[in-house]
């Protein structure tokens, strides 16, 4: 197969499971649903992807619950696992605030990339956590995130990236603001390759990151219920006094309005991107044995 | 002087006096020479002293003056033969963004830039420069063109930020800027970006992935509007002029950060001082900066924009730290 090629030895990290366990979820035996209010076991929702078995309400994940039930084994060779922030504008608070999340998180920003295997294939993926500084993107997320690009474009791999972001990060400003075009700019040149890019995006999802790479996939695909958009409900409801439907920037309201490719639920994600990826992968293969 | 700055109104003061004694000197038919040449100097002093220490907050409101020149003003005292160009071909023509062709010094050019009012009525008509997805598409549409006859691109950003309303949210207000991100990036011609007064978020950006971004003195550049910031980082719209200062949003920060490659100067108080001047500083800047980019090819003209923002961002790795 043409995708063993890709299988060189390397050093794999498996992602503990305990690491990721009830990060977003109150401690205790059971949770409530906060959409719904159905009462289930923790262990139960574990196993069902977090995902409410009552109302089907997928709750968040962070980066490292995606990437574990996502990747093969939940394995993963991290990239730049020690690229943190600095406080370029000096901004009151920020170095705190940045310790804060890491110490809360035990993540060093809002982003983890790195590479591994979907149902054999390669990828290089990225995945954000809203958890760490509301998944905000400053100079360490769009490095790595560009750093990812790169590297999926350096080996011919195709790039998954797992989206959430509160929107830029107001504490690094402009350069926050050039992330955007960083990111961007790179994507570019891996499409012009001929690169494979899915964007995933799930529950919220707004400002600089959709603006930039979440929506800027070959194949754009959201979680039920996600939402995401440039500028959140809140702001445009104070700033122009608008009413806006109850189903507004949810992924099935982008949907309807050509935002998106696909809504797909968590429990069909994995097989929906092999098929992907397959899709892609078979053509390469008859080109390259031409 | 009209529509004169709260930190100006000493000058407003000073200027009154001076003409009061004048007209009394010419009343009583004395000769008042002297005492007119010393406030004229105090009033030149005053006049440095106020212009060459101005806060953030302060630029801030020099970008925001209601007299302040707008893209088609500066079109207008730069380029010849402008033609504007309307609509996305595929909703509408949003007049936020105005775009054409035009020369420059006889050379063939694209121009691209945010379109804010003259007046309240001209305002409404032009969303106060704040873009929706249409607008940047017309953007993108005629940046294209650009690229396909090879002029090169001027764009002229001046913009609190992308609209934010659901109409622009439906049509993908977040797509189309990215798009516009894009595929600047991937241009062949040379793309020159002005920051001519408020470079708002991602609606700014949309047009200024340029291989040069030059900003006039007295204009701003910040991730989000100053209010916006102050809503997120202190729950409270008001203290924008703290955000404004904290954000270090002045184009002197821009260019330390390595986002600006150039400063515009500008009249003292302000562009809407004079127009003619600054449209002249801007003419030979934009000509000074194309002349340099002028040897590189189709592939390095890309690399060049490539390698400026691939650049930008400030971080380190532990490893570094001990």
């Amino acid at each position: 197969m043409f995708k063993d090629l890709f299988n060189k030895k390397r050093k794999y990290a498996t992602i503990p499971s305990e690491n990721s366990k009830r990060d977003n979820i109150p401690e205790g035996l059971m949770n409530k649903c906060s959409k719904c209010g159905t009462i289930q076991f923790n262990k139960e929702l574990e196993k069902n992807l977090k995902v409410c078995s009552g109302c089907g309400y997928h709750f968040r994940l962070n980066a490292k619950e995606r990437f574990q039930i996502t990747l093969d084994e939940g394995r993963l060779f991290e990239f730049d696992s020690e690229m943190i922030s600095e406080d370029p504008l000096e901004f009151p608070g920020y170095k705190e605030k940045i310790k804060k999340h890491q110490e809360k998180t035990g993540s060093k920003d809002a982003v983890i990339t790195g590479e591994g295997t979907i149902g054999g294939f390669p990828v290089v993926v990225a995945g954000m956590s809203f958890e760490f500084f509301g998944g905000s993107m400053g100079s360490v997320v769009g490095e790595k995130v560009t750093r990812a690009i790169e590297t999926a474009m350096n080996k011919n791999y195709p790039l998954i990236i797992f989206s959430t972001s509160g929107g830029a990060r107001m504490e690094e400003s402009i350069l926050s603001l050039m992330q955007m075009a960083k990111t961007s700019a790179a994507l570019k040149k891996f499409s012009d390759q001929g690169g494979l890019y899915i964007s995933i995006i799930t529950d919220p999802t707004f400002g600089g990151v959709p603006a930039s790479f979440a929506m800027l996939g070959d194949y754009i695909i959201a979680e039920p219920g996600a939402a995401f958009g440039f500028t959140g409900r809140r702001v445009i409801e104070q700033t122009i006094r608008q009413n806006l439907p109850e189903t507004f920037q949810t992924a099935e309201f982008n949907l309807k309005h050509g935002q998106l490719d696909k809504v797909v639920s968590r429990d069909q994600m994995r097989s929906t991107l092999i098929k992907l990826l397959d899709l892609h992968l078979t053509k390469e293969e008859s080109d390259y044995g031409e | 002087m009209a529509n004169e700055l709260p930190f100006e109104k000493p000058l407003i003061e000073l200027r009154a006096k001076i003409e009061e004694i004048r007209k009394f000197g010419i009343e009583k038919e004395i000769d008042i020479a002297e005492e007119i040449n010393r406030l004229e100097q105090r009033y030149a002093d005053l006049e440095v002293e106020i212009y060459s220490n101005l806060s953030a907050s302060q630029k801030m409101q020099i970008a925001r003056h209601p007299m302040r020149p707008t893209t088609l003003d500066y079109i207008q005292h730069i380029f010849e033969d402008f033609i504007e160009l309307h609509g996305d071909r595929s909703y509408g023509d949003d007049l936020a963004i105005v775009g054409g062709i035009a020369k420059l010094n006889g050379i063939p050019v694209t121009i691209v830039g945010h379109q804010k009012g003259k007046d309240t009525k001209d305002n409404i008509a032009r969303n106060f420069g704040m873009p929706h997805p249409e607008g940047f598409r017309k953007g993108l549409r005629i940046m294209n063109q650009a690229n396909k006859f090879k002029r090169p691109i001027i764009t002229f950003i001046d913009t609190p930020g992308a609209y934010p309303g659901g109409a622009a949210e439906e049509r993908g207000q977040a797509e189309a800027i990215a798009k516009n991100l894009l595929e600047m990036a991937g241009f062949r011609v040379p793309i020159i970006c002005i920051v001519i007064g408020e470079g708002g978020s991602g609606g700014a950006l949309a047009l200024g992935v340029g291989n040069r971004v030059l900003m006039l003195e007295n204009a701003i550049y910040s991730v989000s509007s100053p209010e916006a910031a102050a809503s997120i980082l202190y729950k409270d719209a008001s203290k924008s002029l703290l955000a404004a200062e904290s954000m270090k949003i002045t184009a002197n920060y821009i260019q330390d950060f390595g986002v600006a490659d150039d400063i515009i100067p500008e009249p003292k108080g302000g562009a809407h001082q004079n127009v003619k001047e600054q449209a002249e500083n801007i003419k030979d800047t934009i000509l000074r900066h194309l002349e340099q980019l002028n040897g590189l090819d189709e592939f390095e003209i890309k690399e060049d924009r490539y390698k400026k923002f691939r650049g930008i961002g400030s971080f380190t790795t532990l490893e570094n730290v001990f």
